[in-house]
């Protein structure tokens, strides 16, 4: 058969082409032209080349260096919060109920967080905390601990981080209840029968089946600790001094504070590629996981 | 090893309620011996599986006792009995080799460390699985995963029995009488009491050397699978076994003849004083009906089509309303689908209420 040669079907892409032009490519287009120039306001613009890449990668300038303490504070923060809601989340999700309505209960009080606007966590903390009217920063006071998380490097670190957990470890509990529910019956009775204790149940049947969704849990975890901006400045606005500002924090701070530009769009570009290339690699081990799994299936 | 009696044993999942009627499990009492290969038969949700977990313990019977040996172990849990069970889909453990699995149980009762290597090589050897040992569970094939899990029962030296709950579901057919054979040989290498739940009669006739029949939560007949066939002590248990199942029909029944349709079929034996207002059933098997050209000597039926099965040939025929099977000679042809029925006495057998009566000789 020949084919028809009907060059009307470049309109049929048209729509998309224009939807992804307007949303992503133009938008990056002016961000990676922002990225090579330097401007002093009147909108005129200079040539700057990979200047502003060559500072930012360099630590010893000052845009390197708050761009690197700012990266280091973020990836400590996105370690810890992992460290506590992914083994919290596990504990939870094992101590749900697995019948009854007392599982609605527990998964509408787990899901309550998640449903919260981000600055109004934001705004619920930084009240919470409050050294004078606060309930948590008057108590803690009332009770001889020194608690301020506006004068106190520690405290703010513990507010954020207390703040995250109680935000997101409902995401970790639920995914991992719903790989629990997951494993069949057979598989805890044949446990019982093998005498196994509840610690060999644990590691030999339910952790190796919830593997799946604690990688999607640290992936999902992960990523969002890492472009975290609203609840933080809400409570701290980054401080005290730089000691919680995150990387989207110190962008907003060049791009709308200092009104950099094309500082702010060199470390835009180099923070995104960060996350796609952290996202690339979760998404490669997940898949290759899944296809281990599935040459597995298909030898059976 | 260990004999297993059931005392007036009962289960319901709604609580211990007085009504025996409503249970999944109605009050039975039986006594499987050493030794033996036992299979319970029915179809879904006739209390089969309900009846091997509380052999295991899985769970709490409402009532009645379970003894092992004489010895009382309805509220010792699962860990304690010295049972093993056998899933519908195997259970291993994906992240332990196939040595490892097999271990696990030995492992958890601690067990030294040299008396486990050789038990789980004694095991893997008996089930062909001495050149896996060494490779991960979750990469073998559905049959050689049973094998696991009946072989992680099978590596405790204390184990009385082994339950099987349907085991050969997730199989290939081919593998699946590869795998029968072998449980056949094990039962007789080990000297283990087996109990095979399944709803699949042959998987049930060839296994087994007691058949258990059970139906809506009862025994209703229990015996080798030749007494099964020839002598059903229930309508339910003609119609199940035999493919085609047991032909019934309502009767007249007086002394030494049955009535139907104004025909008379003589029996055997003499069933003088049947209950009265019972519902009246004769029950005979399809091989024990041959079908004749019509004569006013036979009960007349209606020929509806025939059946090849290979080594016999079954016809379904009606007799008034009336469905049923009967055997067809080579000899046999017919031009307007009429024939008549001739029945082997010695095998029509008298239902009252769906239960087989004995009658007197």
């Amino acid at each position: 058969m020949e084919k028809t040669v009907n060059q009307k079907a470049w309109f049929l892409v048209l729509p998309v082409f224009l939807v992804v032009a307007f949303s992503a490519i133009i938008p990056l287009m002016t961000v990676v032209n922002y990225s090579l120039q330097d401007t002093f306001g009147n909108n005129q613009f200079f040539w700057n080349g990979v200047g502003w890449f060559k500072e930012l990668l360099d630590p010893s300038t000052d845009l390197g260096g708050r761009f690197f303490a700012s990266l280091w504070r973020n990836l400590f923060f996105s370690f810890v919060i992992l460290a506590i809601e992914v083994p919290l989340g596990i504990v939870i999700a094992l101590s749900m109920p697995r019948q009854g309505w007392q599982v609605a209960a527990c998964l509408v009080i787990l899901a309550l967080p998640l449903l919260i606007p981000w600055n109004v966590v934001g705004t619920i903390w930084q009240i919470f905390g409050r050294p004078d009217i606060g309930l948590l920063g008057y108590a803690l006071n009332s009770i001889g601990i020194n608690y301020n998380y506006v004068s106190n490097e520690f405290d703010a670190w513990v507010t954020v981080i207390v703040m995250d957990v109680w935000h997101w470890t409902s995401l970790v509990a639920l995914l991992c209840y719903a790989g629990l529910k997951s494993i069949p019956d057979a598989y805890y009775q044949a446990a019982q029968i093998d005498g196994a204790s509840r610690w060999a149940v644990f590691t030999a049947i339910q952790l190796p089946k919830m593997n799946r969704v604690l990688l999607i849990a640290v992936l999902l975890r992960f990523m969002d600790s890492f472009m975290i901006y609203t609840e933080p400045f809400v409570v701290t606005g980054g401080g005290p001094g730089n000691s919680t500002t995150f990387i989207s924090i110190e962008l907003v701070k060049i791009a709308l504070g200092q009104f950099d530009l094309g500082k702010a769009a060199a470390m835009s570009l180099v923070y995104n590629l960060i996350i796609l290339i952290v996202c690339w690699v979760f998404y490669t081990v997940m898949t290759n996981a899944g296809a281990g799994r599935r040459v597995k299936e298909g030898a059976k | 090893m260990a004999r297993i009696d059931l005392v007036d044993l009962a289960h319901s999942y709604h609580g211990n309620s007085t009504d025996t009627e409503s249970y999944a499990l109605k009050p039975i009492s039986m006594t499987w011996r050493q030794g033996g290969a036992y299979a319970l038969l029915g179809p879904s949700g006739c209390g089969k599986t309900t009846l091997l977990n509380l052999i295991s313990g899985i769970i709490t019977p409402s009532r009645g006792k379970i003894l092992f040996d004489g010895k009382d172990v309805t509220l010792l849990s699962t860990q304690k009995r010295n049972i093993a069970q056998v899933f519908q889909f195997p259970v291993i453990y994906d992240t332990m080799t196939v040595g490892q699995n097999l271990a696990f149980p030995l492992k958890n009762r601690g067990v030294q460390r040299r008396e486990i290597d050789a038990r789980v090589s004694e095991i893997a050897h008996l089930l062909d699985l001495t050149p896996d040992l060494h490779r991960k569970a979750t990469r073998l094939t559905p049959d050689a995963k049973q094998k696991i899990s009946l072989g992680r029962g099978l590596v405790r030296s204390d184990v009385a029995a082994v339950l099987f709950d349907e085991p050969l579901t997730v199989i290939d057919p081919e593998l699946k009488w590869q795998l029968r054979s072998k449980l056949k040989k094990l039962h007789r290498e080990l000297d283990l009491t087996m109990i095979y739940v399944t709803h699949d009669q042959t998987e049930a006739l060839t296994f087994a050397d007691t058949v258990v029949v059970m139906h809506d939560g009862r025994v209703v007949q229990s015996g080798s699978p030749a007494e099964l066939f020839e002598k059903p002590a229930h309508t339910f248990v003609g119609y199940f076994i035999g493919s085609p199942g047991m032909n019934i029909m309502s009767a007249e029944v007086r002394g030494r003849e049955a009535r139907i349709d104004g025909h008379v079929i003589s029996l055997k034996r003499n069933y003088d004083g049947l209950p009265t207002g019972a519902k009246i059933e004769i029950g005979v098997r399809p091989e024990f009906v041959d079908i004749a050209p019509p004569s006013p000597g036979l009960l007349s039926a209606q020929i509806e089509r025939i059946d090849d099965l290979g080594r016999m040939r079954f016809a379904r025929v009606r007799v008034g309303d009336v469905k049923f099977a009967a055997r067809v000679r080579e000899s046999f042809s017919s031009l307007d689908g009429r024939c008549g029925l001739i029945f082997d006495a010695a095998h029509v057998h008298v239902y009252a209420d769906s239960r087989l009566v004995e009658g007197a000789p």
